[in-house]
């Protein structure tokens, strides 16, 4: 039964990758980019973080391939003489560090609540579902800026600064839960109508133990697809958050904080510093979403039956 | 007859009881706000420092908090502060020296004109082309709008204005970089619409704050399209036989719209964001611009009124927003069950 489940899974993941290969593409660069980031240590020819190795000379210097640039510094130095491709390394890690935990506290909020609202119905679940409606009408994005300038404005830029990761993390976590709970709480009501639950109460299973067996694994799908452009929209307001001076600071640069701090060079003709890592990120972004998308057409069965 | 008319006065009757229970629940939302400012003021504000400043020595404080009630119980002083609220005074700004609610006013027609930009842009660009790519799906054009559209949603908004100032006010000088321009007072509205420099000043903003709605929106206005092309009534309009044309607008679209206008209600939480990461690209003097200053500086009284400018903001529109799909949909049922 595996070993068939696993099959199925290559031979679908081999005819996603010929029928679309701009999907097949977007994966691809996202695995080099998680990579590189991953291994930025050993990767990154300086140490970003560290201050102390800047040399003020080297500021502002153009990337390699323009005139005036040096072969150490690949795509040139920001203002503080940091070179630009490590910072560009770490920030992506910081950057997708970010987005997955966030998303991981939404799934491990939503997913559970959608199992619920989906398998016991009454009462709880349209709780549950008023609560998701409420949470979706406010917005991630301004909640996440009213709960980290109030910190700013409390505790000062330099305590947020300390705590920006897991701040980051939590506030942009806590809000998103509803995606998850929907489509977990969709999912549910159909499978759960489905002949080999009914079996499974029949022989006596214990709800906990059809949910977990019987259910969650039949519901992955909708639920990576709800996780995937869930990654985005997290990395995409972490980007935000910092641009406003309400995430990382610039001794512990992520992408966005990097794009603030160029902007008031491009003024200047200084326009690496906020394009690299603004197209890093959009590139980021966009191979995340054109997975998705195929992700989801892949498994919208309204589609396929086309 | 009899029945109609009875039936006319009973949707009317329920009409009325469902705008009085989101009145009142707007006037509760307000007042969860009110209640959230003040716990951030009394947290995080020192109300004295907005009076003496703060080379005060302690002794004079003292009889200051005293003779102002501020060492009442905190009941009291939320009671106070409610009181006060709905006079329309919510302190005074450290940084500007006035009232706060003057303060914040003051800033939102540079907002408001900026949200209005890019909405009509949004609509103009949005329908057309969702339109479009709802009716002609396998078309080369549709593919390209979708491309695009993915493209658009993955560029963060500060982003595209980044790249929109680089491109058009420093490689090629043509329109302004950040601020509003020159200005028009009509009463106590400053507006920047009436002047060709104010215009400029709104394009690229403008611009910007539609950009990361505008795929959103095309997606919307197509699903929507999509199914109401594929219900049974479009079959029946087609098949007694109404022009291609009369049916995508008169029909589909007219349908589509309300869907459309619910979700977008959803988006009023995320448009305030957005317009606030614009006006810091474009330094343009909104709230939001104004926000930010405040919490830079610290200014407790001015961050409490901003937040809740803004609730209240949040609740108008979206009970517009609820009393518009109501006034258009005519099967919407009154007794809160949609």
């Amino acid at each position: 039964m595996s070993a068939g489940r696993s099959r199925g899974a290559l031979a679908s993941v081999r005819t996603l990758a010929l029928d679309r290969p701009g999907a097949a593409l977007a994966a691809m660069l996202l695995g080099a980019v998680a990579l590189a980031a991953l291994f930025a240590p050993f990767i990154a020819p300086q140490n970003p973080f560290d201050l102390a190795s800047f040399d003020v000379l080297d500021a502002e210097l153009p990337p390699a391939w323009l005139e005036g640039g040096s072969r150490h510094f690949l795509l040139g130095a920001d203002s503080q003489g940091r070179d630009l491709f490590s910072a560009i390394l770490y920030g992506t890690r910081i950057s997708l560090t970010v987005g997955v935990l966030a998303v991981a506290i939404q799934a491990a909020i939503g997913i559970p609540l959608g199992l619920i609202a989906g398998y016991v119905g009454g009462r709880v679940d349209r709780l549950i579902a008023r609560a998701a409606d409420v949470q979706l009408s406010l917005s991630t994005l301004m909640l996440a800026i009213i709960a980290l300038a109030l910190v700013r404005a409390g505790l000062g830029g330099e305590t947020l600064g300390r705590f920006a990761v897991p701040l980051l993390v939590v506030v942009i976590g806590l809000a998103e839960w509803p995606y998850f709970a929907r489509t977990a709480r969709a999912a549910t009501q159909v499978e759960a109508a489905k002949d080999h639950v009914r079996a499974g109460r029949a022989l006596g299973a214990s709800d906990a133990t059809i949910v977990r067996r019987h259910i969650l694994p039949n519901i992955l799908s909708p639920l990576i697809v709800v996780a995937t452009t869930q990654v985005a929209g997290a990395i995409m307001a972490e980007a935000a958050l910092s641009f406003l001076g309400l995430g990382l600071p610039m001794t512990e640069p992520s992408l966005g904080t990097l794009i603030r701090s160029g902007y008031d060079l491009i003024f200047a003709g200084i326009w690496w510093v906020t394009v690299l890592p603004g197209l890093t990120l959009v590139g980021v972004l966009v191979a995340v979403n054109v997975l998705g998308d195929a992700l989801r057409d892949a498994l919208d069965p309204r589609l396929t039956a086309r | 007859m009899d029945l109609e008319r009875r039936g006319r006065i009973r949707a009317l009757a329920t009409a009325l009881a469902f705008l009085s229970k989101r009145a009142a629940e707007a006037i509760l939302v307000m007042l969860a706000i009110a209640v959230i400012a003040f716990a951030v003021r009394q947290a995080l504000g020192d109300p004295l420092r907005e009076i003496m400043g703060e080379a005060v020595p302690e002794a004079p404080r003292a009889a200051l908090r005293h003779e102002l009630g501020l060492d009442a119980p905190w009941a009291t002083q939320l009671a106070r502060y409610l009181v006060h609220a709905v006079k329309g005074d919510l302190g005074q700004s450290y940084i500007y020296k006035r009232p706060t609610l003057e303060v914040v006013l003051a800033k939102f027609p540079a907002s408001f004109e900026l949200v209005l930009a890019a909405s009509l842009i949004v609509l103009l660009v949005s329908v057309p082309a969702g339109i479009y790519c709802a009716v002609r799906p396998r078309s080369r054009g549709a593919r390209l709008i979708l491309g695009l559209s993915v493209l658009g949603i993955s560029v963060p908004v500060f982003l595209t204005g980044i790249i929109l100032i680089t491109i058009f006010s420093v490689w090629l000088g043509w329109l302004p970089a950040f601020g509003r321009g020159e200005t028009v007072r009509l009463g106590i509205w400053e507006t920047g619409l009436l002047t060709l420099d104010g215009l400029k000043h709104l394009l690229l903003p403008g611009l910007t704050l539609s950009s990361i709605m505008l795929p959103l929106f095309i997606r919307l206005v197509r699903g929507a399209m999509l199914d109401q092309l594929g219900s049974d009534y479009v079959r029946t309009a087609r098949a007694k036989g109404a022009s291609r044309v009369r049916v995508w607008l008169h029909h589909a679209l007219r349908n589509a719209l309300l869907p459309l206008i619910a979700i977008g209600g959803l988006q009023i939480g995320n448009m305030l964001a957005f317009t606030l990461l614009t006006e810091t690209v474009f330094q343009w003097p909104g709230m939001g611009f104004l926000f930010l200053e405040a919490v830079t500086r610290a200014d407790v009284p001015l961050i409490t009124t901003y937040l809740v400018a803004v609730g209240l903001l949040f609740v108008i529109t979206n009970t517009l927003v609820d009393i518009l799909s109501l006034w258009l949909d005519p099967r919407i049922s009154l007794d809160g069950r949609r």
